[in-house]
């Protein structure tokens, strides 16, 4: 479901592209989130709304919530409402395990589903789509499969709670039913529907084109009759990526016509590269990102070489002029990852007038990130194949909503 | 500790594998192996021994000749450009239990190898005899390949034969053809520098399902030469403290203890106790919880496991 920012066709740079399988910017410059918004017609996440989720759950809000990483909702007002009556929802989310190498970018909507999950105690799918790998990268069914495995695991490691989990795999779980949901959507979309908004075409082989209820039904409870028997009015909170829009504008088009509630999302932008936001995170360069299976070596080495800086030239520059925070990446990791505000006003400020040079704010991201890091490697040590079965076995979770 | 050469021979002879032994002094390199066997007798191997980012390692056995492109090779394996390196020294030694100078197919034998990928060059195939170190590096043996396979099968290995010189592009449309040989576990080597984990405790034998303490599959009348500290069996093993502080309720508390009294020493300075409490609960509340999490999913997944094979009420 995820995609790094890897260009899969050559584009017209004149407008930029957002879709499940491209996302490239205008001339070779920034995302236009703002445009976006407007093109897919979600709304932005304004601080209203953090404050409500706030109030709600009686916490601080996740670090993403507070520095705009995730930005975008649609209904994601009526979910806390309903919420604030005491109709609970379930979330749902998902990865596409095209790699075994996951980086930083990949664990976002984890890392963030999993503050979800545990602020208003709600249980949550977790879909692999593993066919849908198998399809576009040309895997084989096996290689899918094991990369899904794999995948589950770094994805338990994240921290999220057995006991309101269900974690399936397309080739796994596809059939009774979730299949009658996906024909039942299928009929509600024409080709020419699915050819506009997806950018199918002729050349395209038909498992393309059928794939999209796949990752529709999920938002339906009624797919899922060992979590939620009889619950066919729990609402579906969906974080994503906003490149998945696409996906579930459908999904919210045809749920009127089936009679169910429309899922709600929660989006977020996208992590840039390490060489910055024009340049592409790829699974073949090791240098565009920060992986979770590097060492606290590799760590400081690709911040300290490769993570493109705002500062200047010379340090007399720098003392005059100060940062470029627009384009600086060091800075905007910590805004990702650097639990503490003031830690962060405090360095941009300091960095932006000039006086904390680029090698400090590099030093204080690598700690930020090696820790993270290692606590992430370390939960993933602890996850056998015996846990990820647990997690993906077909079974009720009685305590779903504690 | 690891197989010996004369074990090893002697299961070569029990296979009724058919190979001719040379025994020479100590070689370190191929240039010096030949000197003492010449080429008529089979073709000289090279061995290499990889490790990628993910701590997975591979041999790499191939003819002298055969170009081996690193790059190609990471890239094939679906582990990018620069994915794998040559492994370090105490990687050899602990999972092959072989010197520096005779990596070679045969030390897959070992059980602490279990998890190492080994790929032959198929040019080996068309060779009458190759010939590798026999786990040692004063005698090397030649055999057909066919000899190789029956070996490789008798300890439950598929021999894998690839063309190392090919280079096929890998993109979006191909995948890596080696990929499926890369192992599915990988193989944490301890650091005496920066070993990071809280307790150095060796592992009890009941430890998670994937785990198999090293020292049980070695025959007991092994060579004479502990080199090693006894520690070493254990140590060839997935991470050791970091399951036990999930699983045992007495490691848990000291994790959750350790972590506490390190912040709180650390931070003993701040002048009143409110706000000291404060930040405590302030810096430790989310990764506690995040500990607490992975007990609690590591003791559900125990009632899983307990569940599945539990046996119906006898009437």
């Amino acid at each position: 479901m995820e995609v790094d920012k890897k260009d899969e066709r050559e584009s017209d740079s004149s407008e930029q592209v957002v879709n499940p399988w491209e996302v490239s910017a205008k001339d070779g410059g920034k995302i236009d989130y703002d445009k976006l918004i407007d093109k897919f017609g979600c709304q932005r996440l304004d601080e209203s709304l953090i404050d409500r989720v706030q109030r709600l759950t009686s916490r601080q809000p996740h670090v993403f919530l507070r520095r705009g990483v995730f930005f975008a909702h649609r209904d994601f007002n009526e979910i806390l409402d309903a919420y604030e009556k005491g109709d609970k929802f379930y979330l749902y989310t998902g990865r596409g395990p095209s790699s075994e190498a996951l980086h930083l970018g990949h664990l976002i909507p984890f890392m963030f589903t999993k503050y979800l999950q545990e602020a208003f105690k709600v249980p949550l799918v977790i879909q692999l789509t593993d066919d849908e790998k198998c399809m576009w990268k040309n895997l084989s069914v096996e290689e899918s499969q094991r990369l899904a495995r794999e995948n589950a695991k770094d994805i338990i490691a994240c921290g999220f709670d057995v006991t309101k989990t269900f974690i399936f795999s397309d080739f796994d779980y596809v059939g009774g039913a979730f299949y009658k949901n996906m024909v039942k959507v299928s009929k509600c979309v024409t080709l020419n529907k699915a050819m506009g908004i997806f950018g199918f075409s002729g050349e395209d082989h038909i498992g393309k084109l059928s794939f999209p209820p796949v990752q529709a039904v999920p938002s339906f409870p009624s797919s899922f009759p060992h979590l939620f028997p009889g619950k066919d009015n729990l609402r579906c909170l969906i974080p994503c990526a906003i490149d998945q829009d696409p996906y579930f504008r459908m999904t919210r088009d045809v749920a009127p016509r089936l009679g169910y509630s429309k899922p709600a999302l929660i989006e977020s932008s996208f992590f840039p590269a390490l060489q910055g936001e024009n340049g592409k995170m790829s699974a073949s360069d090791p240098n565009s990102a920060i992986y979770v299976t590097d060492t606290a070596k590799d760590i400081k080495n690709k911040i300290n070489r490769y993570a493109f800086s705002g500062g200047q030239d010379s340090v007399e520059k720098h003392r005059e002029l100060g940062a470029n925070l627009e384009v600086d990446i060091p800075v905007k990791y910590l805004s990702f990852f650097l639990e503490d505000d003031s830690e962060l006003e405090h360095i941009k400020k300091e960095y932006g007038e000039g006086r904390m040079l680029t090698g400090e704010v590099k030093k204080r991201l690598t700690e930020v990130l090696t820790e993270m890091v290692e606590r992430h490697r370390r939960s993933r040590a602890a996850v056998t194949d015996e846990m990820v079965d647990a997690f993906m076995a077909v079974r009720p979770l009685p305590s779903m909503f504690e | 500790m690891g197989f010996s050469k004369d074990q090893l021979l002697n299961r070569l002879q029990e296979l009724e594998i058919d190979y001719t032994k040379y025994e020479h002094p100590p070689v370190l390199t191929v240039e010096a192996q030949a000197k003492y066997v010449s080429s008529s007798e089979g073709a000289l191997s090279k061995n290499l021994f990889f490790k990628d980012k993910k701590h997975r390692y591979y041999i790499v056995s191939a003819m002298v000749d055969t170009k081996v492109d690193m790059k190609v090779l990471s890239q094939r394996l679906g582990l990018g450009k620069g994915g794998i390196r040559m492994a370090p020294e105490e990687a050899l030694t602990q999972l092959l239990q072989v010197s520096l100078e005779c990596v070679t197919p045969f030390a897959v034998v070992n059980e602490s190898a279990r998890d190492v990928s080994l790929l032959l060059d198929q040019n080996f195939k068309n060779q009458k005899r190759c010939i590798f170190h026999p786990l040692s590096n004063e005698v090397s043996v030649s055999l057909n390949t066919s000899g190789l396979d029956k070996f490789l099968k008798s300890i439950e290995r598929d021999p894998v034969y690839v063309d190392l010189e090919a280079n096929p592009a890998v993109g979006k449309d191909q995948p890596p053809d080696l990929a499926v040989y890369v192992p599915s576990n990988s193989v944490v080597i301890p650091e005496i520098s920066n070993e990071t984990s809280t307790k150095q405790t060796p592992p009890p034998k009941s430890v998670s399902a994937e785990v198999k303490p090293v020292a049980s599959g070695m025959p007991s009348d092994v060579s004479a030469k502990p080199s090693k500290p006894a520690t070493k069996g254990k140590s060839v093993v997935v991470e050791k403290s970091t399951p036990l502080a999930f699983k045992n309720p007495e490691k848990f508390v000291e994790e959750i203890m350790d972590k506490t009294s390190a912040l709180l020493l650390s931070e003993a300075k701040v002048e009143n106790v409110e706000a000291l409490a404060e930040t405590l609960r302030k810096r430790l509340t989310s990764e506690l919880t995040h500990l607490a999490i992975m007990y609690k999913n590591t003791a559900y997944t125990e009632g899983f496991h307990a569940g599945k094979h539990s046996q119906p009420k006898r009437l």
